[in-house]
């Protein structure tokens, strides 16, 4: 099987998060970057499916700029075959690296039987790459999946709906399934692995290379900023019984009013 | 002219850190509790390259560089520095191997080390001899094609475990450091009387023994460089050892020094975080620049090793700066904790505990002031 993996490169979760002077991003300069965590089960997965069918292939693909390739190193030790990497910005809008990475599949050579990806990105929390790519290709897609089993042609997955229940899907590959936790425990990308990666191949192209321009742009970001700090909580003493029916009418209208939960 | 470590170099130090956050700090209270050996931890580590760091490609390692391995000793004694000293003991024993050994012991004893999770034990001090290991009693005799070894071992890392030993003995104890000689003893060989489990102040889920080698009989082609021959290579293992050590040291400091720092932001204290305390910031910084120096001469002793240069003396400052100075964070970590520092619910106390021993193996701090003063006025 061709098993491919979109994965993407976000900030550690510790970074302090600041918007870039033009307000069009945030400052990357001193940000360090980590795989987006839901592309980990994502790799995971592929491993899987690649041990589970001899003779398969696992290739990583990512858009993102090459300051750090993070990400597909970390692949590549977890034991990905090889890698493509589309230079670009760090803020292009889901369209485009969705575009981008149909390109960069394509530019691999090999036809997709699977393509996984998290189901989203822990930075911008869009939740869209994996199903416009999914539509670009023309294939079926199933995000938020935590169970995964079958075979190279015919996979049955589940994927989590709101209050915790499970939809079953039985699915025909070739598809994209984009992961959630729960799916698996990564592993660990052990010493021979970092080692091993070294010598793996990652092959870099242009937005040109694989037919994205500034045309394909649907979103402009112009103005980043912090989210306005919590004002600080309200405290109510209700100790004294005599007290206590003033103090919830109280509540509730400040619940109505200033916090407009009501 | 060049600090920066490689991008490998960086992942390697993610894997361990990870490593060492996510497997090792989480169960570190629990096992020093009960005093017990993380088996699980220690195999798992074992899978992803983190254990025997210095057995070289040709006999299956991985073919990391000193300063690769001090990054690795780093990250490991950041997540517990007890189950470091099970880890570190290891490549303690082992080396004498790597530097003293033959091919043909190197494929014997090191590669099974490579195939799966085994544990080694250096045994060199004895109930009578500490710092003083040229005066080392254990006999080592020959018979026939085999040497015959009688004594007592004490303070073994790994001794209830162990797969391996690697004894230093003597000849003739006439002969002082002439006589000493090293040879490998494999678990099984009668003869070997495993003590009871030492109950420690720190480092208490490493496995400590006393041994007793009661003619134990071994083939000579278990000796390592012949006999008489165990003083040099004991001499070259502390050259790499002691940086390790040293490393670990920086790794409890730099523990103690992030808990620190989160707490002083948290607690507050005249109505501000203590972190705005002077008294608190006077402490941290101190922290910061001795954790700062003691990595760079880890480095530096590391480095110098890589480069086939000498550096016994470096290794020496490595180990007694940065052990001091593990010691001195970490007081002053339970310090800016106050009342909960010395609690057991808080990690900081542990971390004291474990730090005091980093200070007395491999060498007392003491003991590398005598080694670094007899390199400056004999050279």
């Amino acid at each position: 099987m061709n098993i491919f993996v979109c994965v993407k490169q976000v900030p550690d979760t510790e970074t302090k998060i600041v918007p870039s002077g033009d307000g069009s991003f945030i400052e990357t300069s001193s940000i360090k970057w980590i795989m987006n965590p839901y592309d980990e089960f994502a790799v995971e997965q592929a491993l899987l499916v690649q041990a589970a069918n001899a003779g398969s292939t696992v290739t990583v693909v990512r858009v993102g700029s090459t300051k750090d390739t993070e990400a597909l190193r970390t692949a590549m030790a977890m034991g990905a075959d090889d890698a493509f990497l589309v230079e670009a910005a760090d803020n292009l809008d889901s369209y485009m690296i969705a575009k981008a990475l149909k390109g960069a599949i394509e530019k691999s050579g090999k036809t997709p039987d699977l393509i996984l990806s998290g189901k989203q990105a822990i930075d911008d929390d869009c939740l869209q790459v994996p199903q416009i790519l999914a539509t670009m290709l023309g294939l079926p897609s199933v995000s938020v999946v935590v169970g995964y089993e079958g075979s190279a042609t015919d996979v049955t997955v589940k994927r989590e709906v709101e209050g915790g229940a499970l939809e079953v899907y039985g699915v025909k590959l070739p598809a994209l399934i984009a992961c959630n936790k729960g799916i698996n425990t990564p592993r660990y990308a052990s010493l021979p692995g970092i080692m091993k990666a070294k010598k793996k191949p990652l092959t870099t192209l242009s937005l040109a290379d694989v037919g994205v321009s500034d045309a394909d742009k649907r979103v402009k970001y112009s103005n980043f900023q912090l989210p306005p700090e919590k004002p600080p909580g309200k405290k109510f003493d209700a100790t004294d019984a005599a007290k206590q029916a003033a103090v919830v009418k109280e509540v509730v209208g400040l619940l109505r009013t200033e916090a407009k939960v009501l | 002219m060049d600090f920066s470590l490689s991008p490998e170099q960086l992942e390697i130090k993610d894997l361990a850190m990870k490593f060492a956050k996510n497997e090792m700090m989480p169960k570190a209270q629990e096992f020093d509790e009960k005093a017990q050996m993380p088996m699980d931890i220690l195999k798992k580590a074992w899978e992803l390259g983190l254990v025997n760091t210095c057995i070289p490609t040709e006999y299956g390692g991985n073919g990391f560089s000193a300063v690769d391995s001090m990054i690795i000793t780093e990250a490991l004694a950041y997540g517990c520095m007890g189950m470091n000293t099970a880890i570190m003991a290891n490549d303690l024993a082992l080396l004498p191997i790597v530097i003293g050994g033959n091919d043909e012991q190197k494929k014997r004893f090191l590669t099974p080390f490579t195939e799966s999770y085994k544990i080694a034990a250096f045994c060199l001090t004895e109930p009578g001899n500490g710092s003083d290991a040229g005066g080392l009693k254990t006999s080592i005799k020959e018979d026939g094609d085999d040497v015959v070894i009688n004594g007592n071992k004490m303070w073994i890392t790994n001794a209830g475990y162990a797969d391996l030993f690697v004894l230093y003995g003597t000849t003739d104890t006439a002969l002082k450091h002439k006589g000493i000689t090293a040879v490998v003893i494999e678990k099984g060989t009668p003869g070997i009387e495993i003590g009871k489990k030492e109950d420690k102040m720190g480092h208490r889920c490493s496995d400590t023994r006393a041994i007793t080698f009661n003619n134990v009989r071994v083939p000579k082609k278990n000796l390592l460089g012949g006999l008489n021959q165990g003083w040099k290579i004991a001499m070259k293992t502390l050259d790499h050892s002691r940086p390790m050590v040293a490393a670990s040291a920086v790794g409890g400091a730099q523990c103690a020094y992030d808990h620190s720092v989160k707490y002083a932001k948290e607690r507050v204290q005249f109505n501000v975080p203590i972190a705005s305390h002077q008294a608190i910031q006077f402490m941290v910084a101190e922290m910061a620049m001795k954790i700062e120096a003691s990595r760079l001469l880890v480095h530096k002793a590391a480095w110098l090793l890589d480069n086939g240069q000498p550096n016994t003396q470096l290794a020496s400052y490595a180990k007694a700066f940065a052990a001091d100075s593990c010691m001195q964070i970490t007081t002053d970590a339970v310090q800016i904790y106050g009342g909960y520092g010395y609690s057991k619910e808080y990690p900081v106390e542990k971390l004291m505990r474990d730090a005091k021993l980093i200070q007395v193996y491999e060498g007392t701090s003491q003991i590398q002031r005598l080694v670094i003063a007899k390199e400056i006025f004999t050279r």
